[in-house]
């Protein structure tokens, strides 16, 4: 069974807008991979086409080692797909709604029935299962919504944006989720804006800004690429601050961003700690704590597309999932 | 599992709903009862001479009525599932492109028997006696089916054009009230000006009411009424089936 996801300079124009612009990339088989970019970046688009939703422009796509124009009825048949919003119907009951699905995908009334139990169970909601959708928090619709996603058992599952509108604990249940459906060998393209969340789901991540992929990689890779390291020192008295600005932004050539006792500054090698120690000291500048830390996703992002990422959890960003203006 | 089971899983995921959602029951049930008990006892002293006498005349313009209203909710589902994603999760599954919306008006015409049952049982408790035989009310059950399914396609057009359910509701009661009210669906034509007579004589509403009333009183022409409101159902599906389903494919691949 081929678990892989390939595709090649992917195309799609809106109105004579080029939503995604000769997208390539490669998932292997059991591997996750974090499709990471702002709002607008062309994610959605990009999944809507690989789930069949959306016919590309130009280029290809095969998901599973079908092609997902030619033999898009096939690729649905081992494909799952969640959206950035929770696709269930509000009015039936959770259980109502995967017995559906279930129904949907060819099972047998009774079939349909156990599966139906069994994602309930698996997914937390069997005392919310006899209850109708729109009485269910934000959490337990998206639960619900992946469960409907995995009815099938997929091999190919497409997340997209996942995490949005979630509160920190259901984010990493969901997270915690997506680890287990990759222990199990289902191959996961996730989109996100969240580079924490990137960083703690993907195997890999390509960067997606303005339809293009700017980079990609694995985590420790694009921190790499980036090269810079950051600087970290709190002093002991904040009144030092300027002055202890003054003599880092002569060491490392870059003005360090101050706030109280704190400084900050991206620095090229780590052989300057021990100098900006000795200088700091010599002039009577007391430290209370320093060190080095490599570049955060965040420090990736912005040097990659000259805007800053966002690094708040996605609890706090709800509501901004305006993706691909359409 | 074939595309006919499929359908009928999509069709009784559209009837569970209502269940679950007593606004719309109320629609379906409470409403056109309501419509026939105010029209008769209202309006049909005035109009007919005494509530008796006008019940067997407006039961059918009710029954024509609310098939309209009832259509509505054919959009309202169909741009809920579209602005809520629920159609997405159902393109994305091995199923035809066609069965959502299949599933949608078979559902829609099991609520409209259901509908008529409701209509023609609290006639009957008001005082309505079948002029004809069983047969005939049977056609006339068809004929108003089959007139709900092809005016279904009017609503599937303003369920994709719309924003959101909401709208759909609005514009979708806004345009069918005058529609039905300029008929001979309450009144007698006879009683309009003469500019306005030319309009309620072809309008299908007044078609289908007469062709209905033919069929339940067996007091007027059934052939030619019925034959000009299946003419109607068939214009009607030819023009909005296909503009339907192309803005629904143009919507789709706007993204």
């Amino acid at each position: 069974m081929d678990n892989t996801i390939e595709v090649e300079g992917l195309v799609r124009d809106f109105a004579g807008t080029r939503a995604v612009d000769e997208v390539s990339l490669q998932v292997p088989a059991g591997h996750v991979l974090g499709l990471l970019g702002p709002n607008g970046a062309g994610k959605t688009t990009t999944v809507r086409m690989l789930a069949t939703l959306l016919s590309p422009t130009a280029g290809r796509a095969r998901v599973g080692g079908l092609d997902v124009v030619d033999e898009a009825a096939r690729v649905r048949e081992i494909i799952g797909l969640t959206g950035q919003y929770a696709s269930v119907d509000e009015k039936l009951t959770g259980r109502e709604n995967l017995i559906l699905i279930a129904r949907l995908l060819g099972m047998k009334r009774a079939a349909a029935r156990a599966r139906a139990d069994e994602l309930l169970a698996d997914f937390s909601l069997r005392d919310a299962g006899h209850r109708p959708v729109q009485t269910y928090s934000g959490g337990m619709r998206r639960r619900l919504d992946l469960a409907a996603s995995l009815v099938g058992r997929p091999r190919i599952l497409f997340l997209d944006e996942p995490s949005t509108g979630l509160d920190p604990r259901a984010r990493r249940d969901l997270w915690a989720r997506v680890r287990r459906l990759q222990d199990a060998g289902t191959t996961v393209l996730l989109t996100t804006q969240y580079l924490e969340e990137a960083d703690a789901l993907a195997d890999s991540i390509v960067v997606l800004d303005q339809g293009r992929v700017i980079a990609e990689g694995t985590a420790a890779e694009l921190k790499a690429r980036v090269g810079t390291r950051t600087l970290f020192l709190r002093l002991a008295r904040a009144d030092q601050a300027d002055a202890a600005a003054r003599q880092v932004a002569a060491l490392t050539g870059s003005d360090p961003h101050v706030e109280g006792e704190t400084l900050s500054a991206p620095v090229a090698e780590a052989s300057l700690l021990p100098a900006v120690l000795r200088e700091l000291d010599a002039t009577g500048i007391e430290v209370a704590e320093l060190g080095l830390r490599s570049a955060s996703l965040d420090d990736v992002f912005l040097t990659l597309t000259g805007q800053t990422g966002s690094t708040d959890a996605p609890a706090d960003a709800a509501g901004d999932s305006g993706e691909d203006a359409a | 599992m074939n595309a006919l089971d499929q359908t009928l899983a999509l069709a009784w995921r559209s009837l569970v709903q209502v269940r679950r959602n007593p606004w719309e029951l109320g629609d379906y049930s409470i409403q056109p009862i309501l419509f026939l008990v105010l029209f008769l006892f209202v309006f049909g002293g005035a109009i007919a001479g005494s509530p008796d006498d006008y019940l067997a005349f407006v039961l059918p313009g009710v029954i024509v009525m609310n098939m309209l209203f009832v259509t509505v909710y054919v959009g309202h589902g169909l741009n809920t599932d579209l602005t809520r994603g629920v159609f997405d999760r159902f393109r994305a599954l091995p199923i035809p492109r066609w069965a959502p919306l299949a599933g949608r008006i078979l559902a829609d015409v099991v609520k409209q028997v259901l509908c008529i049952a409701l209509l023609l049982i609290v006639g009957y408790l008001l005082g309505f006696r079948l002029a004809t035989s069983f047969g005939h009310l049977l056609v006339m059950v068809l004929l108003v089916l089959t007139f709900a399914v092809a005016f279904s396609w009017v609503m599937v057009l303003v369920g994709v054009l719309a924003r959101d359910p909401e709208h759909v509701q609005l514009f979708g009661f806004t345009a069918l009230f005058p529609v039905t009210f300029v008929s001979s669906a309450f009144v007698p034509v006879e009683t309009m000006p003469e500019w306005l007579q030319g309009f309620v004589q072809a309008n299908p509403v007044s078609l289908l009411t007469e062709a209905a009333r033919g069929l339940m009183n067996d007091d007027g022409a059934v052939a030619a009424p019925a034959l000009a409101s299946l003419a109607w159902a068939a214009g009607i599906a030819a023009v909005f089936a296909p503009l339907s389903v192309w803005v629904l494919n143009r919507r789709l691949a706007r993204g």
